[in-house]
């Protein structure tokens, strides 16, 4: 594919601190105009890829490009065409909201016209206006969250890199941001985003799952589901921690979570019928439950591909 | 088992103690206050003025003018390390600061000296720095050479002439000093504070994914700070001239390129602590550590004479021993900045290297 088809482009990418290896050799194929999700715990890697993808952090090893340009050389060129958000709230918490936003209007050189224009948008479209006067650090969770984003996306940038943005804020403000992203990817916007919650992940158009600095599956949400060579049962019973022991020691279960009288297990593709096999173990001790294959979810897919090394 | 409160106690101090011994920044400051404090009082400052730097215009050139400079050289008090044609030269090198007394003995020192109801010689003192004009009063009264015999002398061998602050006001000499004083407060620590309180709260971070690059970034940043540098110099200006009669008697535009100079000093060591400090706290402490010896060791209220030479070597490292050169030279002394051109110069050297050492670390920081 051509850099027309392509926003971000990495091959081997490495980066080192010392001893540790906080990414390890990933590849990454990016289309343009779609949301692409990196999936992973704390200290899978994902910031620091994201930094170095921004030119903040030289690489260890390996290439990049983004938007066409070469990465690290070209950083200063890239950085008119993205916009960078993190976890943490990065404005001026003693600026006004309308301040901090013209503040970085003209950091970004829009010129007076278009600062302006841009502005009034932006006030528009995240719903500032009502607070454009408040220091910024009065703001609650969802209007920073908002603020940031308007404030990332002043400038029209091509790519937007979004670190954990909604870390910090309750679901109807996650929901509503979502909303947004949508909204900028009808425009033409590509974005990258990291996250640790499963239900983002799964509104990603793509998604790669990180682990210890390196990407141990990608794919869109529904092929990574529909891949996962594991076996779902799902078991309802009065008891689960009584259940619990009874699989307890099982060879082919991979894991077993407990979702309040439900336990949710995962099975090696070797186990021929899992549900026989939990029938007959819960029946040898008496325990009365309900078991079912399930269908896969997005957190099966991440703890089957994240649990081998662990 | 102890009480409960006692237990809780003891785990708060047990708490407070594991924190304190893992902030390296304040463990050093435990330590380094006081030592720093000890030496300085301790060493550095000494009320026995003891070899300030004079010079020597001997017009009379007899046997018992010479003893006369040799019994004064031998107290020690003063240093006689320039040698002055006339008068005139022995007052400008007062003016540019060379030499702080001067010692005059006229052509007619012979018939002074047998005389005896005149005093054989003038000892001229630069009122501006403190504790000299006390130290040298001592040697108004100098044994003179080759008078045993003679009748007891109605007047001082040597007459005191005080340049500069005749009524030897403490007020001339402190308010110049307080505008070096002042400004090392604020620039240093103000500056580091705003750098490093950009990077606490992530906005550094934010920052440098724009196109803004950190030569900019410094430059904007360090602008509003001289304007506020020069506001606070003309604050304390003014009401030195209103408040304490302190006269200027230099250029004022001299006095305000010092002044800039100074402060662009004061910013780019502002400008390292920022790169050193993580919090802003660490950032105070570290300005506070770097304004004590300035206010204890530049000359501002103790006599660098009262200071072993080593000491004296230290606070040439300070920025501010040359700025209150610089001011006390243009503002009471009337020199210009050419005639000032040592402070001046060393002045420029401390900029130089300040500001390469912030832009290797600023530079780094980044990355």
């Amino acid at each position: 594919m051509s850099d027309a088809e392509i926003a971000i482009e990495a091959h081997g990418l490495t980066r080192r601190f010392g001893q540790v290896v906080a990414v390890n050799g990933a590849e990454l194929s990016i289309p343009r105009g779609r949301i692409y999700g990196f999936l992973g715990p704390n200290g899978s890697g994902k910031s620091t890829t994201i930094r170095m993808l921004c030119g903040l952090l030289k690489p260890s090893s390996g290439s990049i490009r983004v938007l066409g340009l070469d990465i690290p050389r070209q950083s200063e060129a890239l950085r008119r065409q993205i916009g960078y958000m993190t976890q943490r709230f990065s404005l001026w918490e003693d600026l006004s909201a309308r301040e901090n936003l013209e503040f970085l209007a003209d950091i970004y050189t829009l010129g007076p016209e278009r600062a302006a224009q841009r502005i009034a948008t932006v006030m528009e479209q995240y719903r500032l206006s009502e607070f454009q006067l408040r220091p910024a650090g009065t703001l609650s969770g969802g209007q920073k969250q908002r603020l940031a984003l308007a404030a990332a996306t002043l400038h029209e940038p091509a790519l937007l890199m979004l670190d954990e943005p909604t870390s910090a804020v309750d679901p109807q403000s996650r929901r509503d941001f979502w909303e947004s992203l949508f909204a900028l990817t009808a425009h033409g916007t590509t974005i990258l985003v990291s996250t640790h919650y499963m239900d983002e992940a799964e509104r990603c158009h793509g998604l790669a799952i990180l682990d210890l600095g390196r990407i141990v599956a990608n794919g869109s949400p529904q092929q990574l589901m529909a891949g996962l060579p594991l076996k779902v049962v799902e078991i309802e019973t009065a008891d689960p921690a009584a259940a619990r022991a009874a699989l307890h020691g099982l060879e082919t279960l991979r894991s077993l979570a407990q979702l309040g009288l439900r336990l949710h297990a995962l099975f090696a593709p070797t186990e021929r019928d899992p549900v026989e096999r939990v029938r007959s173990l819960l029946a040898a001790r008496g325990l009365g439950a309900s078991v079912r294959v399930a269908a896969p979810s997005l957190e099966d897919v991440f703890v089957g591909v994240t649990m081998e090394k662990h | 088992m102890l009480p409960a409160p006692l237990v809780r106690i003891r785990a708060i101090a047990v708490k407070e103690l594991r924190q304190m011994s893992r902030d390296r920044m304040t463990l050093a400051m435990i330590v380094g206050i006081p030592l720093l404090q000890m030496l300085i009082f301790g060493y550095g400052i000494n009320y026995d003025v003891r070899h300030v730097r004079a010079g020597v215009v001997d017009l009379a050139r007899t046997q018992e003018s010479r003893s006369l400079v040799a019994e004064i050289a031998s107290s020690q008090v003063v240093e006689f390390v320039a040698r002055p044609a006339g008068i005139d030269e022995l007052r400008r090198l007062i003016q540019t600061g060379e030499v702080h007394a001067g010692l005059y003995i006229p052509p007619d020192f012979e018939r002074r000296r047998i005389d005896g109801t005149r005093s054989v010689a003038q000892l001229i003192v630069d009122g501006t720095r403190p504790g000299v004009d006390t130290a040298v009063r001592a040697i108004q009264e100098a044994p003179l050479p080759g008078r045993s015999g003679l009748p007891a002398r109605a007047t001082p061998t040597i007459e005191l002439l005080n340049e500069f602050n005749p009524e030897r006001r403490t007020a001339v000499q402190v308010v110049p000093g307080l505008i070096g004083v002042i400004l090392s407060m604020t620039m240093v620590i103000f500056t580091a504070i705003a750098l490093v309180r950009e990077r606490e709260r992530g906005n550094l971070e934010l920052l440098i994914t724009t196109p803004v690059r950190s030569a900019e970034l410094m430059v904007g940043k360090l602008l509003p700070f001289v304007g506020v540098g020069l506001v606070q110099t003309t604050l304390v200006l003014l009401l030195g001239v209103l408040l304490f009669d302190v006269p200027i008697n230099g250029s004022l535009l001299d006095l305000y390129i010092g002044a800039g100079l100074f402060i662009a000093a004061t910013l780019a060591l502002g400008l390292v602590i920022s790169t050193v400090a993580t919090t802003q706290f660490q950032a105070m402490q570290l300005g506070f550590f770097t304004l004590l010896p300035s206010l204890l060791l530049s000359g501002f209220a103790f006599p660098f004479e009262g200071m072993p030479r080593t000491v004296q070597y230290l606070a040439q490292a300070l920025p501010l021993t040359h700025f209150i050169e610089i001011l006390r030279g243009v503002i009471l002394r009337g020199a210009s900045l050419a005639a000032l051109w040592q402070p001046v110069l060393k002045l420029s050297i401390f900029l130089v290297l300040a500001v390469a050492l912030a832009a290797t670390r600023f530079r780094k920081r980044l990355d």
